[in-house]
Order: structure tokens, then C-alpha cells, then sequence
């Protein structure tokens, strides 16, 4: 139990092992557990965490990790500062 | 076939509302169905934000009875993570002088309700919010009672509450068909079928689609609007910043992101629901014109959902005159989230034949037959 509050799944939100066992007990999808508790909301956009969170659902559930549905990814992958992106203006969409 | 008192269509923050008031008065024996996870439709895409600066009476004196719950709605349904409740007000930005007129009318029309708004000049708006640029400002204002709480946690809260009263959440279950008869309602899902006297449509931008399954034309219709976050910064911003003139809205989460969106008066009904590039350009431009200090912070997420727009952005809170029994909770144009509590309570006092909070008559489907409407007009 110690050893899950020392492993970090979610570097951007510090959410442990721990926490997402908890989060399992009370959440069907990683969709959910992203609403719940910010799992791949920061800045690395679930690259680092979403597939260990997957792993750990799969277990958790008695499931093949291949049937485990990943969160929508969503535009613009790469953080972009906010100045950089209203400095694009090529007059086309 | 599963007996039920009552079936509710539509996981998101109206329909667990309804639930948990329902559940906690009358009858506990209450479903609610949900096409994908809870919060998943318009509730989860939402700004987060919740405002008493209304236009009209009926927006205004929902959203004073709504926030007054909502403050202490984590204790009501023993919901210990909290909802993320953050009041640093609303800064509503007057550019022109029809604006500004428009606006001390408002502020007139909130102070008699009961609502402490007040007109702010530039210099003031600008201590509310120092990041501001004020070039071209009239003035603005501001109530200090308005503020952010968390969609996903108040709408779990919701559910999570009304099932222990004896209510069933069940979610990635599609209603597929409806069948009346009887006063009876046979609601067939991609699960189970239930039946039930009661029904509530609380789908959101689908309110029509689910309502034309019992033979019914509803003024509803969805409209596409876009909306992204920044990564969490430290505290920079109070207040949300909110401008009609510029379609635009931000402000700082208590997580520390930045929430922002625009609206687009050309965007064609519909549930188009992907996100587009121009918006991200847009949306920064305006973003950056209006608080320069963003112009560093990056950008990590940008979505879409719908507004579940009625004729005079107001919500229709009723029973199909055609279908007894059938409910209709939906049309909130923009502002579901932040009224649900007073929704959900309306709902259950609804259909239970008791005395309600507010006259249903502002509410009502029949509003819409002749009389001229009063249109709200502060939706971004």
C-alpha cells in the first residue's frame, strides 16, 4: 500500500497508485477517472500516464489491456503558448 | 421489462439533479440512462462558471435561488472531495455605450431582485482584474458572488447522492425508442427496457431527438461552441471575464488552469461537435488582446460541445401538453450547469404536484404561443 503512494502515474496532476486504485473503486472507464481526477487533463496530455492507467484498469478489472478505451485526444497535442498562436495569421483558415 | 416511478433521460447535471430530488422526496424508485459517461454531453464541455448578472427576471431569480444552494452543496449531498468552488465574481465589459446602457439596466432590474451587481468604471474593473486592458473600455460590471465550480465533481455529487438514496445511474445505455401507452411509457434501451409513468428528457442538445420519439416537435436545437484550457499557472485572475461585444469569456480555475471560450453568431445548429483551428486563433487574439499577460501561458486542450438553445434563451421547464407524463427539462442555452440546482428541485416539485420555488408559468411551453417573449440577452 506505502509502495502505491510512492508511485506516480500522473506527473503533471501527482496523482499516485494509490489514488487510482481509488478512483478504480468508483469509476468503470478511464474517461471517467479523467473527470474524477484530472488523469492526462495537464500538460502532457495523458502521453506519459494514459497508457499505465490503462494497464493498471486492466488489472484492476480482470481485463485484457486491449479492450481498454482511452480518453479522446484533443487538438493541439503539443502545448502552444497562447501569444504564439494569435500571432498565426495567414488571412486563410 | 424493469418497473420504475420514474425514468430520466440524460446523465448530465440536470438529470442527476432531478434524480436526487426526486429520489429524496417522492419516489426513490428512479432511473437515470445515460448514452455515454456521466457529465459526457454538454455538462462536461461546459465554462464551469455560474453568474446571478442576468438580463431577465426568469434567468435572474433561477440563478439567485440556484447559487444559493449551490454554496452549500457539497455538506447537502455529503460529497467530501468538494466541488472546487471558487466566487471571485463575474467582470461583465461594456465597449460600447449601447452596452452600457443596456447594462445599467440590467444592474437596475439584478438590485431589485435581491442581487448585489454594481456598474464599474474602467479604472475600477481594471483593480478587479489587473491583467485587464482597459483601451477601449466604457466600463463593465461586477458581482462579487458569481464564480466557477467543477462540473464533472457536482454532477458526480448528484448522482452519487440520489443512489444512495435508491435511484439507479446507469450509463453507456442509449434510449433507442419510446412506446406510450396507457399513461405508461415503455422505454426501450441498447440495455434493458424500463417502464415507467414518468419520463424526463434532459438530453441536452439531443432534447428534441429524444422528445420527437413520443411524436413531439420541441423549439430546441443544438449549436456548436468552442472552448479550450491552459496549463495551471499561480493565481493571476480573480474574477471571470466576460465580454458580449467580443463573444469571449475566461477565467481562472482554483486548479489554476485558464478556462476560455467564444461563441461564433455565424455557427450553424447542430451537434457538430468537433473542434476547429480558427477558433484556437481567434480565441487567442482576443485572449491576449484583453489580457496580455496570457500571451505566455500555453494552451494544452481545446474542445466543443452544444448549447441546447429555446427561442428566448431561457429553459423550458414543463410537461408535454400531448403526453402526460412526459418532462421536459431543457432549452438552458449556455446556462444548464450553473442553474441545476434550482432545476432539479423545480423538476421533482413538478412532477409531484407540489408547490414550486419559482411560478413554472416563466418555464412554460406555452410561453411560446403568441405572446411576445422576453428575450435574455447577456449569452456569449
Amino acid at each position: 500500500m506505502n509502495k502505491d503512494k510512492d508511485t506516480v502515474i500522473c506527473r503533471c496532476e501527482d496523482i499516485t497508485l494509490y489514488d487510482l486504485k481509488e478512483m478504480l473503486s468508483e469509476c468503470r472507464t478511464l474517461d471517467e477517472v479523467k473527470r474524477l481526477g484530472r488523469l492526462g487533463m495537464g500538460p502532457c496530455q495523458g502521453r506519459t500516464c494514459l497508457a499505465l492507467a490503462a494497464q493498471v484498469l486492466a488489472r484492476e478489472q480482470g481485463r485484457s489491456a486491449d479492450g481498454i478505451v482511452l480518453p479522446a485526444s484533443r487538438p493541439p497535442v503539443v502545448p502552444i503558448p497562447l501569444g504564439d498562436l494569435a500571432g498565426e495569421d495567414t488571412g486563410r483558415d | 421489462m424493469i418497473r420504475k416511478e420514474a425514468g430520466i433521460i440524460g446523465g448530465g447535471i440536470t438529470g442527476c439533479a432531478i434524480a436526487y430530488h426526486l429520489a429524496r422526496r417522492g419516489p426513490q424508485d428512479v432511473v437515470v440512462l445515460e448514452r455515454g459517461h456521466l457529465t459526457s454531453g454538454a455538462t462536461g464541455r461546459c465554462g464551469a462558471g455560474f453568474r446571478h448578472q442576468w438580463s431577465t427576471e426568469a434567468n435572474c431569480l433561477l440563478a439567485k435561488h440556484a447559487i444559493a444552494r449551490l454554496m452549500s452543496l457539497a455538506g447537502e449531498l455529503d460529497f467530501p472531495r468538494g466541488l472546487e468552488i471558487k466566487t471571485g465574481g463575474y467582470l461583465i465589459l461594456a465597449h460600447t455605450d449601447e452596452e452600457a446602457a443596456q447594462f445599467k439596466k440590467n444592474v437596475a432590474l439584478q438590485n431589485r431582485l435581491g442581487i448585489d451587481s454594481r456598474w464599474v468604471s474602467p479604472q475600477e474593473a481594471r483593480e478587479i482584474a489587473p491583467l485587464l486592458n482597459t483601451a477601449g473600455l466604457v466600463g463593465g460590471t461586477f458581482c462579487g458572488r458569481d464564480g466557477h465550480a467543477n462540473p464533472f465533481l457536482t454532477t458526480f455529487a448528484y448522482a452519487r447522492a440520489a443512489e444512495r438514496l435508491g435511484a439507479q445511474v446507469i450509463t453507456h445505455t442509449e434510449v433507442r425508442h419510446i412506446e406510450v401507452a396507457n399513461g405508461l411509457k415503455t422505454v426501450f434501451t441498447t440495455g434493458e427496457t424500463f417502464q415507467t409513468p414518468v419520463v424526463v428528457d434532459a438530453a441536452g442538445g439531443e432534447t428534441a431527438a429524444i422528445a420527437s420519439l413520443v411524436g413531439a416537435s420541441l423549439p430546441i436545437h443544438p449549436v456548436r461552441h468552442q472552448i479550450l484550457v491552459t496549463e495551471p499557472v499561480e493565481p493571476a485572475l480573480d474574477p471571470m471575464v466576460l465580454s458580449f461585444h467580443l463573444h469571449l469569456y475566461c477565467q481562472q480555475t482554483p486548479h489554476g488552469s485558464f478556462i476560455m471560450g467564444l461563441g461564433d453568431p455565424d455557427e450553424p445548429p447542430g451537434m457538430n461537435i468537433n473542434p476547429g483551428w480558427r477558433f484556437l486563433r481567434d480565441m487567442a487574439k482576443k485572449a491576449t488582446f484583453l489580457l496580455p499577460a496570457l500571451a505566455r501561458v500555453h494552451v494544452v486542450r481545446q474542445w466543443a460541445g452544444v448549447y441546447d438553445m429555446s427561442p428566448d434563451s431561457q429553459p423550458i421547464l414543463d410537461q408535454l401538453p400531448q403526453v402526460p407524463g412526459f418532462y421536459v427539462a431543457a432549452g438552458f442555452s449556455g446556462h444548464g450547469f450553473m442553474i441545476a440546482p434550482l432545476t432539479g428541485e423545480l423538476m421533482a416539485q413538478l412532477i409531484l404536484g407540489l408547490p414550486t420555488t419559482l411560478p413554472m408559468d416563466m418555464f412554460s411551453l406555452s410561453r411560446f404561443a403568441g405572446r411576445p417573449l422576453h428575450v435574455e440577452a447577456s449569452v456569449v
